[in-house]
Parts: C-alpha cells; sequence; structure tokens
C-alpha cells in the first residue's frame, strides 16, 4: 500500500480501495479476520431486526469502528420509498449519513430498478445523504446518478454473487470517461483477476462480499483480493503497452554472429 | 397493554416509553434505530415517546450484509 495513492469520497480518504461487505462468512470469526486480511477501511452492513435474544453475538462486536467505517445498504428494498426509510433507518442507527443505495427491480437476478433508484438519490441527497448507488453498468444511466448528486457511482459488473467476473468492460470504460465522481465497480466479482482487470481500466475502487466469504478460505482470498486491488491499481497507474497482432522482439539483434 | 414488537405480540407496561423498553430488552447499550407505526424515533426522544396499545415497533440494528 502506497501512502501517496488516496482515494477521496464525498471528502473522506480511504487507503484502500477495496470496499467489503459482511454477509455470508461461515461465522464472525472468520469475517473479522478477513477483513483484517483485505485491508479496507469500509465494510459495508444491512439494516434488519435486531436480536431480542441477547445471549447471540451480534456483528458489531466483530467490527472495531475505529478500523472501519460502516457502510448501510438498503439490500432488499423494491421502492424508492422504502430504500429512502431504510437509509434513514440506518442513519439512526450508525449516525452516519453515508448510504449504499440499492432498490431492487428483480428478484432473480437483483438488477437494480433505475427509475425508482434515481428517484431514491434524489431524496436522500436533499436530505443531506452521502449517497453511493449500486446502478446498472449503464453510462447514460451513472451520469444521470451523479448529475442527481451521487457521491460516487456503483455500476455492476455482473450480477451480486454471481461471480462472473467484468462482462461489459467497454461499458465500465465509457462510465470511467465520463464520470467525475469516483466509480467503483459492485458486484459480480468471483476472483482476483475480476479485481485486477477492473482496477487496470481505472475503476477507483472495487466493491466485493461473495467472492471472498464464499470462497472454501475467506481469510487467504481476502489476502489475495487485497493484492489484486493493489496490483490493478498500480498497473493503471503505470500505464500498460498498447496490444499489437505481432510481436516486436524484447532483444536485440545487434551483437549476433555475422 | 399489547404492542407488536418486531413482528410478534408482546405484553408490556402500560404508557411504557421507548426508553423503558429498550431498557426492558437490555438493548440500550446497543446501536439501534427505532421506529414506532410508521416513524422514526430519534434518540433524544426515546425517553419522552411513551407507547400506546396497539402500537407497532420496530428495533433494528445493523446486521450483516454486502
Amino acid at each position: 500500500m502506497r501512502g501517496s495513492d488516496i482515494l477521496t469520497i464525498a471528502g473522506k480518504q480511504f487507503r484502500s480501495r477495496l470496499f467489503v461487505g459482511t454477509g455470508k462468512y461461515p461465522d464472525f470469526a472468520i469475517m473479522e479476520k478477513a477483513l483484517a486480511a483485505s485491508g479496507t477501511e469500509m465494510v459495508t452492513v444491512a439494516v434488519r431486526r435486531v436480536n431480542l435474544d441477547r445471549t447471540q453475538e451480534s456483528l458489531l462486536d466483530y467490527i472495531d469502528l475505529k478500523k472501519y467505517t460502516l457502510l448501510p445498504n438498503t439490500a432488499g428494498c423494491y421502492t424508492a420509498d422504502d430504500a429512502v426509510k431504510y437509509a434513514r433507518l440506518a442513519r439512526e442507527v450508525g449516525m452516519s449519513n453515508w448510504v449504499k443505495l440499492e432498490v431492487i427491480g428483480d428478484q432473480r437476478t437483483l438488477f437494480p430498478d433505475n427509475e425508482e433508484l434515481l428517484k431514491a438519490t434524489k431524496i436522500l441527497v436533499k436530505d443531506g445523504f452521502v449517497v453511493l448507488p449500486y446502478t446498472n453498468d449503464d453510462p447514460v444511466f451513472a451520469k444521470k446518478l451523479e448529475d442527481a448528486g451521487a457521491a460516487a457511482v456503483m455500476p455492476l459488473g455482473a450480477p451480486i454473487g454471481s461471480g462472473l467476473g467484468i462482462r461489459n468492460p467497454h461499458t465500465i470504460a465509457i462510465i470511467l470517461q465520463n464520470a467525475r465522481v469516483p466509480v467503483i465497480v459492485d458486484a459480480g466479482v468471483g476472483t482476483t483477476s475480476d479485481a485486477s482487470i477492473a482496477m487496470e481500466m481505472g475503476a477507483d475502487g472495487v466493491l466485493m462480499n461473495t467472492a471472498i466469504a464464499g470462497a472454501k478460505d475467506p481469510v487467504k482470498m481476502a489476502e489475495a483480493m487485497r493484492k489484486a486491488i493493489e496490483a490493478g491499481r498500480l498497473a493503471y497507474e503505470a500505464g500498460r503497452i498498447p496490444k499489437k497482432a505481432y510481436a516486436s522482439a524484447s532483444t536485440t539483434m545487434e551483437g549476433m554472429i555475422e | 397493554m399489547e404492542i407488536r414488537l418486531n413482528g410478534k405480540t408482546r405484553e408490556v407496561a402500560d404508557g411504557m416509553t421507548v426508553s423503558q423498553l429498550l431498557d426492558e430488552l437490555k438493548l440500550q447499550a446497543l446501536r439501534v434505530a427505532v421506529q414506532v407505526n410508521t416513524d422514526i424515533v430519534k434518540r433524544e426522544r426515546y425517553a419522552e415517546v411513551a407507547l400506546r396499545s396497539g402500537d407497532t415497533v420496530e428495533i433494528l440494528t445493523f446486521m450483516s450484509g454486502g
């Protein structure tokens, strides 16, 4: 990790460009270790009914709030009204005004409902929230969200939990070219190369959950993802060579025996 | 009186405030959000908002999620 490479979202600085979800780990202890291995500084959480049986462990017992910023999501919301309500509940729980805004349009694909997403973004921005909307990989719509005041846009690489990687790199590239706010690729990562590809293209960060939590060894995968994100970022900054159809020799012909 | 708490019926003392309910549930120390019927009750109003019979109360917190 290099100190000079800082990602800034809504005035908040991040040295890690990897954002990690807290769902689906085998247990909280593994999650805690995986989060540490990932090097992440911001983790997503959901807002749900409290467990009234206090003998059970709580997620927050395993998240050091001095190390991690919480990013509450509105997962499971299918309308703008619902998402706005959950964002406000999250603000009340967390006393922070950041939200990963999800408004889902379809149960099987978990693709966003753009119309409702834009509506919710406008309401929450007006209400003082820092809104990070999870959106389609649609350059026109990403721009609309940005114009509506989103602090970052988070296009999906592929459906949530699918592990299919970056399905439409060219549309993500267009989003990156046009955006004036940070672009976080959210969802779809299956393994390290997917994360690297997003970062090599110039994505400002990647948000993932299942790729780490669902791996056979989540802690090892978390470390792998940290390295993939850093490698991809460095390669982007270094500037890759252009692709060519023919070879160009790395070794000079000069000095060969005549 | 009876209230509906997180989807289940619960018997509580008449006129119980949100603050007293959180005490009874041993949730005071936890980060939660409280919604009574359709309104979010702000933290600073927990002690003054009294519940009424039949109220629907939701107490939420952060749970695992992506």
